[in-house]
Parts: structure tokens; sequence; C-alpha cells
């Protein structure tokens, strides 16, 4: 067994830590490739795997990398406890345990045809980037892109290169907003539901995706029904706690859902009377 | 081009007012616009009038000893800009800050406030969509204040 | 019996059987006939249970101790891999460990059987199947007892899983003590019990012995003083997350777990990555987990369920509800083991009873 390329899902598969990058503070991300001779993984927007840390831990972290190139894995990690830090401490030419991809996936093909409306809070805007991709290199197949993003700060927004870049083309409208400006901050102050008033929306013509702190997402469901979205249009990714990642260890349940595998990502008509629900 | 008063109408904030009162409220308006860098009004200053933003950006701060100022919220076209006109002590609490070229349509607080007192119909109107933004911009500063993207 | 066991050694199983110990009657390994707790009966009340001599010497006298098959199918501690630093990396090696021999099953109750299945149903035909329930699960040769008296918890009859045997047992057996002599009535289920029994020597069964054996069996479902009614069940905990029973019970419980053990059907596990001193060799271990406990649901900072009422509502909901939506059938067998060894004798029959009561969807 030892050496063969595995598709147990229960067992890591070794890759090599290629690229560390700083995004944040205390935000990194990694881009992983199999080692030599071994086949990469496709993987769908929305997807997470688990990685390990050789004897540290496991932990489950969304893709944020091009869905279109399989050679590679890329995630953004955010450092904030003893597991993530050891996984943003890695070094090129470390190994990476990592099994996967498991969850359900963005309506990416139920999004054919329409506009697409991204809302990202935080680190939320990671498992999203791979949706931003796939239209982006896809035009023709998809109406206007808005992307709603916001961050604590301007110094913890993520890809803000690529942002800038995303916002250069007229078919897409890409808003950003903090909660705290700073000194030298020009552009927007408040949070993610306040850049509605400025986004060029259809509703009836869109498909809405949000990722972000649950508080942030339940604010703005209610802000997407207002602007006219059906809930049928609009969906979410949740999370919780996540040993298994394969449905047999019992934790990620959320009412009768396991997020692993019948999530992470929900449509909100699923999620709506789950989400009030205090200690579910 | 657009009348003053054909603006005011089609606002979403004063939508659903009587022609009655948007005439009201006309003669009580005036196109202004601020270049950037200007300040609006500022923080303990007299309320006496409130904005239609029509275009531009506007910061609003708020001014601690040894900081810069620190930017609470920013509005932008459509937005409404100021409130304290409307409740005593009719004295502005943040400074307005245009930060990008920005043009406006400023009503008349002062002569709005003695119009409502007048005509409690118009008064009730006007305090009614006035506690819609209130409440919007209550509960959105409450979310600011969760401070939902910090690492706990 | 002690045929039998002879029979199930030569074609290689290890048996496993209720033997006496520290009080309980506790699945272990079964030598001879001698290993069975001949004699003894149990007593079982909401947080008691005690074991009594019956006046005669049937083997399965008894309803159900407080383990259950799990322990064997789905063990509490199992090493999933263990892996090797290779140079600048590392190898997986996939050694989980399975018992050397193929294990039979002996005095598997029908709640047991129906809770067997229950697992089947979650760690073997969901999306992803488990492969060390599998490979146990495979090799087991299960030989079912038939209960002929119910403890005073058992509430298999409401619930449809018991006590009669229906499916799923590889021999089935109704023990008979009586003027006509200590015997078993007995039948195959399947291909390799059926070989299994053309080993004994055995008479075929009169019509009054198998009359008998029905009775028995239907004397225990008639001694069940417990019951649940699933009328509805679903609606009526996924309608009541905000009843005041939750308030009621979370000030009992004391968040032990134990019914998480005791419960043949529960299944939650946790991993647990170690390595050794020189950080050159790793393994992952699966063990058991609870709901109940404060770090079951914890994210970034802090636990979803941090109340004890959270944690019970969200047991009692899976078990009865959120299964029936995730697997097609409720999680509960009605063995009434979480009753009994709950220590403040928490009654899931009449916690579900108060809900209907002044609940959404139940009696005002």
């Amino acid at each position: 067994m030892a050496g063969t390329i595995t598709t147990n899902p229960m067992l890591p598969q070794p890759y090599l830590v290629r690229e560390v990058a700083k995004e944040t503070p205390d935000t990194f991300s990694l881009r992983l490739e199999p080692e030599a001779g071994a086949n990469g993984r496709s993987f769908q927007p929305g997807q997470f795997s688990m990685l390990w840390v050789f004897g540290i831990g496991e932990l489950p972290i969304s893709i944020s990398g091009d869905p279109a190139l399989h050679d590679r894995l890329v995630y953004t990690v955010r450092s904030v406890g003893q597991a993530t830090h050891s996984l943003v401490n890695q070094r090129v030419g470390d190994s990476v345990g990592v099994r996967g991809p498991f969850g359900a996936s963005w309506p990416i093909e139920a999004a054919r045809g329409r506009d697409v409306i991204v809302v990202a809070g935080g680190i939320g805007l990671a498992p999203l980037r791979p949706v931003i991709y796939q239209v982006l290199q896809n035009r023709k197949d998809y109406g206007r892109l808005v992307i709603l993003y916001g961050g604590r700060s301007p110094r913890d927004l993520l890809y803000r290169k690529e942002l800038a870049t995303w916002a250069r083309h007229r078919e897409n409208q890409v808003l950003v907003t903090v909660d705290y400006g700073g000194l030298s901050w020009r552009g927007h102050v408040g949070v993610v539901t306040t850049l509605f008033k400025y986004a060029r929306l259809e509703p009836h013509r869109s498909v809405a995706m949000v990722c972000g702190p649950e508080i942030m997402m339940r604010f703005v469901m209610r802000e997407l029904i207002t602007q006219g979205l059906s809930r049928d249009d609009i969906y979410l990714s949740m999370e919780r706690n996540m040993k298994c990642a394969v449905g047999l260890c019992g934790h990620c349940q959320y009412g009768p859902y396991f997020i692993c595998k019948d999530g992470p990502i929900f449509r909100y008509e699923q999620m709506r009377p789950l989400l009030e629900k205090y200690e579910l | 081009m657009e009348t003053l008063e054909g603006i005011i109408a089609e606002h979403h904030f004063f939508a659903g007012l009587e022609s009655y009162y948007t005439s009201l409220l006309t003669g009580c308006a005036a196109n202004v616009r601020f270049a950037p860098g200007t300040y609006i009004f500022k923080e303990g200053e007299e309320a006496n009038e409130f904005y239609l933003i029509r275009s531009g950006k506007v910061a609003l701060e708020i001014f601690a000893p040894h900081r810069n100022p620190i930017v609470v919220e920013t509005l932008g076209a459509g937005d409404i800009l100021g409130w304290s006109w409307l409740l005593p002590p009719y004295i502005w609490k943040f400074h307005a800050h245009a930060v990008q070229d920005t043009r406006a349509i400023a009503l008349d607080g002062k002569c709005l406030r003695t119009k409502c007192e007048e005509n409690h119909d118009l008064g009730y109107e006007v305090l009614k969509r006035f506690a819609q933004i209130m409440e919007q911009r209550l509960e959105a500063t409450r979310l600011q204040l969760l401070d939902v993207y910090a690492s706990r | 019996m002690g045929e039998l066991l002879a029979a199930l050694k030569r074609k290689g199983y290890e048996v496993i059987g209720p033997t006496l110990r520290d009080g309980a009657i506790v699945y272990d390994k079964v030598e001879s006939a001698k290993d069975l707790p001949a004699g003894w009966t149990d007593e079982q009340e909401p947080g008691r249970y005690r074991l009594k001599r019956r006046d005669d010497e049937a083997l399965f006298g008894y309803a159900v101790g407080p383990q259950s098959w799990k322990k064997y199918l789905h063990p509490a501690d199992a090493r999933l891999w263990s892996a090797e630093r290779q140079g600048g990396t590392f190898r997986i090696l996939n050694n989980e460990a399975q018992p050397k021999h193929p294990q039979a099953f002996l005095g598997v109750r029908a709640c047991e059987l129906a809770a067997i299945a229950v697992q089947d149903r979650v760690l073997l035909d969901d999306k992803y199947r488990d492969p060390i329930y599998e490979g146990r699960r495979a090799g087991a040769f299960t030989i079912a007892v038939q209960c002929t008296q119910s403890a005073a918890t058992c509430f298999c009859a409401s619930m449809g899983t018991g006590p009669r045997v229906q499916n799923g047992a590889d021999l089935v057996l109704t023990e008979l003590v009586g003027s006509k002599g200590h015997r078993f009535v007995a039948w195959a289920n399947s291909d390799r019990g059926a070989e299994v029994l053309a080993e004994l020597r055995m008479a075929p069964a009169t019509e009054q012995d198998s009359k008998e054996a029905d009775a028995a069996v239907a004397a225990a479902a008639g001694e069940q003083v417990r019951s649940i009614d699933t009328t509805g069940i679903k609606e009526l905990l996924y309608q009541n997350f905000e009843h005041p029973r939750w308030d009621n019970v979370a000030a009992r419980c004391l968040a032990c777990a134990n019914c998480t053990m005791v419960c043949p059907t529960c299944f939650c596990t946790t991993v647990e990555d170690v390595s050794d001193i020189t950080g050159d060799h790793a393994e992952r271990w699966r063990r058991w987990d609870s709901c109940f406990t404060q770090s079951f649901s914890y994210i970034h900072g802090g636990s979803v369920r941090t109340s004890t009422k959270s944690r019970y509502r969200q047991w009692m909901t899976h078990k009865l509800a959120s299964w029936i939506d995730q697997f097609g059938s409720s999680g509960c067998v009605g063995c009434g083991r979480c009753i009994t060894w709950c220590p403040v004798g928490i009654d899931i029959t009449e916690e579900v009873r108060a809900i209907r009561k002044g609940g959404k969807n139940g009696n005002a």
C-alpha cells in the first residue's frame, strides 16, 4: 500500500507545498502540487479538502484556486489556532496530506445564462474565488458578474490586486467595503449590506452565492430577498465542526443535514427554517 | 432638463408623498455641489439642513484626540445625509466630508421643521421616512460593532 | 448449547456472548456453555440495573445488558492508519486492524438486530462506507435469541423492532424452560446458518414446542409497560424546538453521555492524530464520541451547542426525528438502555409524551 496513489477518501495523499503567499497579516494562500508521478485531482467550485499536517492534525479548508487548473490545489488559510498556524508555516518543499475534494459545490451549472451575484465577507471570498474564475473564463456562458465584498479593514481584504483587475471589465461590477476604514482608505465604509444600494441588479435573472460569518449571511439573505431575488436562487456556504468529512462521524450535523456531504453549499430555501434557531 | 421638484418627487425617499407636500419641500430645496475635500458640516454645528445625495461620496467622520478622523460610514448616490436637523438639540453629531465631487439637493431643515409643526400630517410623513433610515443605519451599525470578521 | 458452540468453533468463529461480570451481563468471549449467565435475570428501571437469580437455569433469561454489539462492529478505539516520514515527505500505511478470527455473536436480541440494521444503513449504505465496520460486519455470524421476558424499560414492541425476530440473523433460537425440559426451538435464516444447524443433533420441533415458543415471545411483548407513540414524531420534534420541556430535562441531565455510549445505534466518532516523540511516526485513531460533550460542536472560538439543553435536544431530535430524514427510519430501536443507564433516570418515552402535551401538533 505504501507509495501508491490512493483514492480512498479516508487516507491523505501527500502533496508538496510549492508556494506560500501572504494575503493579509494573518491569512496565507498555499499552492500545493501532487508529488512527481502522482495525478492531480479536479474539484468543483465550493468544495473543500481535509489538509493534514504530519502528526499535528487535520482541517477542512475550502479550495480557493482555479478549477480549470488540474495540476495544483490552492487554499487560503487564516491562522487562528494551533492547527492553522502549523499549516501556514509550512515551507516550500514540505509535504501536506490532502483528502478530498468533498462536499456539494456552488451552482455554476444552474447559473448559466444568468447574472451571478457573489457576496462575500472576510475569508468568505476564498471559497467563492473559484466561481469568479469559472465565470470569467467562460464569459459567454454567464450574464453580468457582481461582486460585493466586505472585510474588517483595508489590510484584511483578500486578493486586492485581483479585485482591481476584475473591476476593470465593464460587464463586471466589483464593490468593496470595510467595517473600519483607517487612515488612507478612500473606499466605502460600512457593512457589506450597505453596498446593495450601489449594485446594479436584475433580481429575476440572478443567482446569488454568499459566504461569510453566519451573522453576516443572515443579514445578506434578508437584503437579497428585499432586492427581489427568489429564495431558490440564493445559495450559501455553511460551516460546522468537521472530523471525517465523509458523513460518518456525526460532528457536522445541522438539523437533518450533514454539512460535509449534503453541503457545505445549500440553497437558502433549505437553510431558512434552521438559520434562526439558536444553538441548533 | 430635470426640475428640482421632479428630482425630489422621484427620489425613493419621498415616494408616496402627495404632490402638495413635494411642492412644499421643493420650496425649501436648492441644488448644491461640494468639491472633493470640502466639509459639508462639522460636528457641533447647528443642524439646519439635510441632503439628498445625487452623486459622489460623503464620509461620516468622527474626531478623536491625537488621531486623524475616523470614518464610520460612507454614503453615496441616493442616500439621505443628515437627520440631526429633525430632533432637538439640532446639532450635528459627526463631520460630513465630501471625499469626491458631490452633487446634492439641500433641503432647508429649519424651514421644513416649521412646516411640520404647522402641518402634522406632513410631519408624520417626514418622521416615518426618517425613522426607517435610522433603523437601517442602526442595524448596519450594530453589525459593524459585532466585528464579525475578527478571529476570536 | 455446548454442541452449537463447538460447531461454531470448528468453523473458525470466535464466539462472543453474554457473560457475568461486575454485576452485569457483558458481551465477551464465550468458550463453553459454562460461561453463559445461567439462571440470571435483570431488573431494570430508570437509573437502575440489578441482576437477580431466577428459579430456573435459563441461559438467556434476561433482557439486555449495558453494551450492545456495536462494541465489536463499530469499536470504541480503532486505528485508521499510520504514517511514516520518508525523506521530505511521508507515506501512509493503511493498516487498520481487523479481528484475527471472524466473530459469532450469540444472544442477539431482536432490538439489537434492528440496531445493527440501522447502523448498516448509516455506515455501509450512504455516500461513503466505513471499511472497518464493513470488514467486521461481513464476517459476523449472528445467533439471535428471542426474548421471552421484557425489562420494565423495554419498548421495542412500540418501535416495531421486537421482541419477535423478523430477519437479519443467521440462526434464530427461542429458549424454553419448563416441565418438558430445557430446550431451544431453532431455525436458520441464512445459508451459513443452515450449515451450522446441520451439524447439530436436533429433532424437528413439535407443533406444541413451536406454539409455546411463539406464546413466550408474545408474552414478552405483552409485558412491556413503556412505549413511544411514533405518529408524526418527526414533525412533532421539528416544530417544538422551543418547547419548555427542554428546559425541564436540561435541569436534570448531567450531559454524562452514558446514553450515547449504551445506545446501540449511536455512531458518532472523533479522530485523534498522534505522533511519537521522534516525530517520524504518526497515527490516526478513531474513538467513540458523544454529542453531549462540550467540544462536539466546536468551531473557531466557541461551541455552537453550549447549553446542556441544546445538547439533549440535539440527541433526542436526531435519534427520533432527523434520523428519519437522513436514513429513512427511526434511530431508536426501543431497547431501553438509555433509560436504565441514565444516572438521573431520564426516560425518553416520558419526554416524548411531555412534548406532545402542550406542544405544536400535540394535544393541548
